[in-house]
């Protein structure tokens, strides 16, 4: 796993998904604690680890590892 | 302290018991937060000789979730509690977090002042063009002919330069960047906070709950991402372009980044140990007309 998306802080905004180059993002049908439905990394293994995700998330709830 | 690789490693400096933050979902605000955040940990800045400072507003929510000093409550005097802990305590880093209406329009003429003097504080404003918390109504920045909640058939009022207003006004590093642009504002953001002086970061930001609804008709952040894009113009673009073509688009980059002496209160103060001893410890000891400081 290259990219974690902490569920409990997402919003569901998809600033990654149209931010992503790669299209890694995508917003699921998973509703968090908030009502909020989250984003995931669902095309993990074509991230490049550029981390833009990590700095557009205005909920700081993405993390790109290594 | 080394954070899970899980974890974003921003959020050691984030009061973690107020997250996840009240901004609505893809508001500029959170971006802003995250951009200082990485400029302190940049740059290593010490968070307990940090003061952050804010009014009331969207934009003056930010610093409720950093995990320093923090001022919040009183609309648009965020400058003038920044005078005074600037004076109680110059080492003290302050930054000034402010929306386009608590900056511009309650706090302008505290705005003006503090370039004027050249306050060693930065101070980071965001403009989205609108009043954001209490509905959406016309504010300094919007844009003319925008439809807001208090302007339905559009807003006929031109609205401020506020970096060429910084400029006029005498502070000492200005720059405008946008949320669009992360890595632009992370720089600026930065530089900002490594000035010595009054500097000012305009960072035009997506509303995508009031502003993006009225004005243009769509609460997607991404359009409003695309909206900013298209009227964000870099100053060095510019120079090549005509008047008409500038006309309605602002201009971002760096305006002014010089240095001049900082605000050190309003009279002059006579710096001299020997006599500040002599004189003012127990009235004047030596009695031979030295009193004087």
């Amino acid at each position: 796993m290259a990219v974690y998306i902490d569920k409990n802080l997402c919003k569901g905004c998809a600033l990654c998904v149209i931010r992503c180059p790669r299209k890694v993002f995508e917003i699921s049908s998973e509703v968090n604690r908030k009502g909020f439905t989250v984003a995931a990394a669902v095309r993990d293994g074509d991230c490049v680890k550029c981390g833009l995700c990590e700095k557009t998330c205005p909920d700081l709830a993405i993390r790109v590892a290594g | 302290m080394t954070a899970a690789p899980q974890i974003n490693p921003l959020r050691k400096y984030v009061r973690e018991d107020r997250m996840p933050h009240f901004f609505c979902p893809g508001c500029g605000c959170g971006q802003v937060l995250s951009s200082f955040l990485r400029g302190v940990d940049a740059l290593g800045l010490d968070i307990d000789k940090m003061t952050a400072v804010a009014g009331v507003g969207c934009t003056a929510r930010i610093p409720v979730y950093i995990k320093m000093d923090t001022l919040h409550g009183v609309h648009g005097r965020t400058l003038a509690w920044a005078t005074g802990i600037k004076l109680h305590s110059p080492d003290t880093k302050v930054v000034v977090f402010a929306g386009d209406g608590d900056a511009v329009s309650i706090g302008g003429n505290h705005f003006i002042h503090a370039a004027r003097r050249n306050l060693d504080v930065l101070m980071i404003v965001v403009n989205n063009f609108n009043f954001a918390m209490t509905g959406g109504q016309v504010a300094p920045m919007t844009p003319p002919g925008s439809v807001t909640m208090t302007t339905p058939y559009g807003s006929g009022e031109p609205p401020f330069d506020l970096c060429a207003l910084a400029v006029a006004a005498g502070a000492t590093y200005v720059a405008r960047t946008a949320t669009s642009r992360i890595p632009q504002m992370d720089l600026a953001i930065e530089k900002g906070l490594k000035h010595s002086g009054f500097g000012v970061v305009e960072v035009l930001s997506q509303c995508p709950t009031h502003f993006g609804r009225y004005a243009l008709g769509s609460a997607s952040p991404a359009k409003l991402l695309d909206w900013i894009e298209g009227i964000c113009v870099s100053r060095e673009r510019a120079n090549s372009m005509t008047s008409e073509q500038i006309e309605g688009k602002l201009l971002t980059g760096e305006f002014v980044h010089k240095s001049r002496p900082i605000f050190k209160g309003s009279t002059f103060i006579q710096e001299s140990p020997s006599d500040k001893e002599s004189a003012f410890i127990e009235g004047c000891p030596d009695k031979k007309g030295e009193c004087r400081p």
